[in-house]
């Protein structure tokens, strides 16, 4: 495995960034002393239940709690009347954009209309959760049931049952007179398609369709809400982004901001799935109707049924080449579902899907397509995978009809410094054709792989990180340790990356930092965590913030010298001037020793635009042909990281987002029966990979300095979920000849494909 | 609301009383009576393991044990696994390793990996996988798990 540093390709040399220090919450996480929202713990705390529609698609005609209510133990019960009147009402939420209040809060308790099976419609608040859930079943809602549609395509068809009769197709700003599922249709396009074309001396033209996945986080969504008695509502909660949430709640509740605090608890993964709210708001208003505070913990199936699924989509992707290899042109078609409210991952669907290549002439259409299911969500990159699923079949295609290697014909074509992207922008200095080299340089691809039903596959990915607004402080104690409070919740230990960075830039150990995440009251306003935008944005606040303490501790040192402090230099943590020297700690232990003022720094930015992570995967596959069944042999992971913070942590997002990735590509979706009932809302029956399913993963860490962060960091988190199904769908071809063009390539679904070609 | 039930038993090595309801999981129990919040529920229906602890020296899911059941019996959480101020081996190997994330499976793999290695000091990788499966993980992809397994593995053995 090749080492980080020898394809690190930036100048500096650091003391901090690129060592493995141990995390600094991880003694409480290895101990059982972390705590998450559902540990939270509160006097007089009541239990919350939602119920949930048993349909795909229904009326309320009514709901009836007074049998519910009558039970002793309990305490009160909310529906959607309990919300604010919201029509017409709009927030704006940060790079989420123009958020429809009622939407949202439809989404978090149903009003008039049940949109998918699981959505809830009622809550309950009682003493227990035993009582809770008896006084949920007692809630008596009739229903009028509609009909339903789950699959894309179908939602798109004139006939198909209508969720919103108020929706007008959004087209290029333009709204269509009739009502449609169909919530947007964009379109992308760069020089001309039809001339492209026309250049090609070979066309590949392919259709595919993806299923809908969960994000899976282990722990599923809880809160703990206390409305004050002095009107002040406070929630500990599992959320990507605590003032994300703090808005959410404030807007759909109709209060100002700074009456929310929240609290942001550990959180036991996300993946994008915690970024809207759900229990919030319902655990709010339960706990305002009771007076007392009060617990909401989802079931799985809740979480199944009920959070944020990945789009399913259908796609149909064509690419022409000429004889040499030369990609002349590229055409995209592709309609994302969004679940029950506009809104989903089509926009990132259409710029990621041709984003690795340099394409002269490319058209992408993209459609958001409303039906029964939950409301889709963020899941790592969101878009990108099924978009590189298509397309990177594509191009192994090609290279075959062509007979051209696949690394080359991706190096022939890959997009690099100056490349405009199909949607737009230009890009600044980026990693593929430094990950394509390391791929093709590695011992994973130079190895020979022999065996029946055994192939080789490789596919790359592309996700941009977000910047963002990011927040922190931080206060110098007489020992030189450094407290940071930021703002960003941690769910992959970023808090270590962002103390690293803040280390690096005041020249003291990772370890002399001790970082916390801060609540909404005690730090300012961070964006989530989301668009691989922590270690890049936060971190780059930290440095900032950095900036700010060495010039305040070059203030004392002046002090203590009596001297210019314009005329004290720093290097690696040491104050000098004509003669003097003291280490950072030394100034520190001396500030109460010659009553200085203390020292607290803070730093807030909101970097603009984004910046790009490529990453490049390679797989050895058996397939079974008795069985259907596929086994990951040896699996590659190689991205270019900019400058790997904490390597260990880059490597841990690469194997963790290859590991989803093969779970969407052999195995995982949401299996809807004739009714539009998910029938495997349980981790049995949706079955995530385990670690017996996996082999190891390798990775190569590609080092490609960012222009825009002071020590070349580029978001690593995302990307690596993007190339596996395409990788292993690749693999497979190449075992067994077949080309797999649905996810997931389940045992039953290789099995027909084998014996429909036998 | 029915009747509590008086169940004794050894939780980390001291004895412990507790008044429960018949339908109250092991977990429940361990969560709310006793405040040992370590064991985590994932899914509370015997799929995830993050609520695993050891009964009697065997790993269970303790979603899926009625807190009746073990009247008498020896509880061991992860809460029981540093002993004294300092981390066990598999703590350790786990820190070390970077072998956690989000963190909110991590007692369950602890508890699950120390049942293994006390009958199976030196389980090959194949048996590490094949034992640890009981257990999900969403965020790491298993690869440093596995190898913080053989790491504590080692040192145990050096012991
Ligand atoms: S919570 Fe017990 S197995 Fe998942
Ligand atoms: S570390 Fe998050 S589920 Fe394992």
């Amino acid at each position: 495995m090749a080492h980080a540093n020898e394809l690190y390709l930036g100048k500096q040399d650091y003391q901090v960034l690129g060592k493995r220090p141990v995390r600094h919450d991880g003694t409480d996480k290895v101990t059982g002393k972390a705590i998450y929202t559902a540990d939270v713990q509160l006097p007089n705390m009541l239990h919350g239940k939602i119920v949930r529609s048993p349909h795909a698609h229904a009326r309320i005609k009514s709901i009836d709690a007074s049998e519910a209510l009558a039970m002793p133990g309990v305490f009160a019960v909310v529906t959607a009347d309990d919300f604010p009147d919201l029509t017409e009402k709009f927030a704006l939420m940060g790079e989420a954009g123009q958020v429809n209040l009622t939407e949202l809060a439809a989404n978090c308790l149903a009003k008039g209309k049940v949109l998918y099976r699981g959505h809830a419609v009622a809550a309950v608040a009682a003493a227990n959760v035993h009582i809770a859930d008896e006084a949920a079943s007692k809630i008596k809602v009739e229903y009028e049931v509609l009909p339903s549609v789950t699959w894309v395509l179908d939602a798109m068809k004139d006939d198909a049952p209508l969720l919103h009769e108020h929706l007008r197709t959004d087209s290029m700003g333009k709204k269509a007179d009739k009502p449609s599922n169909i919530a947007v249709h964009l379109q992308f396009e760069k020089g001309n398609v039809t001339d492209g074309f026309q250049q090609a001396d070979v066309i590949v033209e392919r259709e595919f369709r993806t299923a809908s996945v969960h994000q899976g986080y282990i722990e599923p969504h809880a809160v703990v809400a206390l409305w004050n008695e002095d009107s002040r509502l406070k929630l500990w909660t599992a959320t990507q982004g605590s003032f994300n949430c703090r808005q959410q709640v404030a807007e759909l509740l109709q209060i100002p901001v700074s009456q929310v605090l929240v609290v942001p608890c550990e959180i036991g993964g996300g993946f994008g799935g915690k970024i809207t709210v759900y229990l919030e708001p319902v655990a709010a208003l339960l706990s305002r109707k009771s007076g007392r505070p009060v617990k909401m913990v989802m079931q799985r199936n809740e979480v199944f049924e009920g959070t944020g699924p990945t789009p399913g989509s259908f796609a149909r992707v064509k690419l022409g080449a000429k004889k040499d290899g030369t990609l002349v042109a590229g055409e995209a078609w592709l309609a994302y579902d969004c679940g029950a409210f506009p809104g989903g991952m089509i926009g990132p669907g259409c710029m990621c899907v041709f984003s690795c290549y340099d394409l002269p002439h490319a058209k992408v259409d993209g459609f958001d397509v409303c039906n029964n299911k939950p409301k889709t969500q963020a899941y790592r990159a969101p878009g990108s995978t099924q978009a590189a699923f298509a397309c990177e079949q594509v191009i192994d295609e090609l290279a075959e009809k062509l007979n051209i290697d696949p690394i080359e014909l991706r190096l022939k074509n890959a997009a690099k410094e100056g490349t405009r992207r199909v949607d737009g922008p230009v890009y600044p200095r980026v990693g593929f054709v430094e990950c394509l080299n390391a791929a093709k340089n590695s011992e994973h691809w130079k190895s020979k792989l022999s065996g029946k039903n055994r192939g080789r596959g490789i596919a790359a990915g592309f996700w941009f990180n977000i910047g963002g607004a990011s927040s922190c402080s931080a206060s110098v104690n007489d020992d030189g340790i450094v407290c940071l409070v930021e703002g960003s919740t941690d769910i992959g230990g970023t808090r270590t990356s962002i103390a690293m960075q803040l280390a690096e830039t005041l020249g003291i150990a990772a370890e002399d930092v001790r970082p916390q995440v801060g609540d909404t009251d005690s730090v300012g306003y961070t964006f989530l965590t989301g668009g691989s935008r922590v270690t890049f944005a936060t971190g780059l606040a930290a440095y900032q913030l950095g900036l700010d303490l060495q010039e305040q501790m070059k203030q004392r040192a002046a002090s203590i010298w009596d001297c210019d402090p314009t005329s004290i230099t720093v290097d690696k943590g040491v104050y000098k001037q004509n003669g003097h020297s003291l280490t950072f700690k030394q100034i520190a232990a001396k500030i109460p020793e010659n009553q200085l003022d203390p020292v607290v720094g803070r730093a807030s930015v909101a970097p603009e635009g984004s910046t790009n992570a490529f990453g490049v995967h390679i797989a050895d596959v058996e397939v079974d042909p008795e069985t259907g069944k596929v086994t990951v042999l040896r699996y590659t992971a190689i991205q270019d990281a900019g400058k790997a913070v904490h390597p260990s942590y880059v490597e841990g997002q690469m194997q963790g987002g290859a590991a989803q990735g093969i779970g969407w590509a052999l195995n995982e979706e949401y299996f809807f029966d004739a009714k539009d009932q998910m029938r495997n809302a349980s981790f049995l029956d949706y079955r995530m990979p385990t670690c017996l399913d996996l082999p190891m993963i390798d990775t190569i860490i590609v080092e490609v300095p960012n222009p825009s962060h002071p020590y070349g960091v580029r978001g690593v988190g995302e990307t690596p979920i993007v190339p596996p199904p395409a990788t292993i769908a690749n693999a497979i071809h190449a075992a067994v000849g077949t080309r797999m063009t649905q996810l997931p390539m389940s045992p039953p679904a290789l099995w027909k494909a084998l014996s429909e070609r036998a | 609301m029915s009747k509590k039930i008086h169940v004794s038993t050894t939780v980390n090595g001291e004895s412990v009383e507790f008044l429960c309801e018949a339908r109250q999981s092991l977990l429940e129990v361990l969560r709310e009576n006793l405040s040992l919040t370590g064991a985590k529920e994932g899914c509370n229906n015997g799929n995830c393991g993050a609520c695993t602890v050891m009964l009697n020296g065997v790993p269970v899911n303790s979603c899926i044990v009625l807190a009746v059941e073990v009247e008498g019996a020896a509880i061991e959480t992860v809460e029981g696994l540093a002993c004294h101020g300092h981390l066990h081996p598999i703590q350790k190997c786990f820190l070390e390793g970077a072998a956690l994330q989000c963190g909110v499976c991590t007692p369950g793999f602890l508890v699950t990996a120390k049942a293994l290695l006390d009958k199976n000091p030196n389980p090959s990788e194949h048996d590490i996988r094949f034992n640890l499966a009981n257990n999900l993980c969403r965020c790491t992809g298993y690869d440093k798990i596995v190898k913080a397994v053989q790491a504590a593995a080692a040192e145990l053995q050096t012991r």
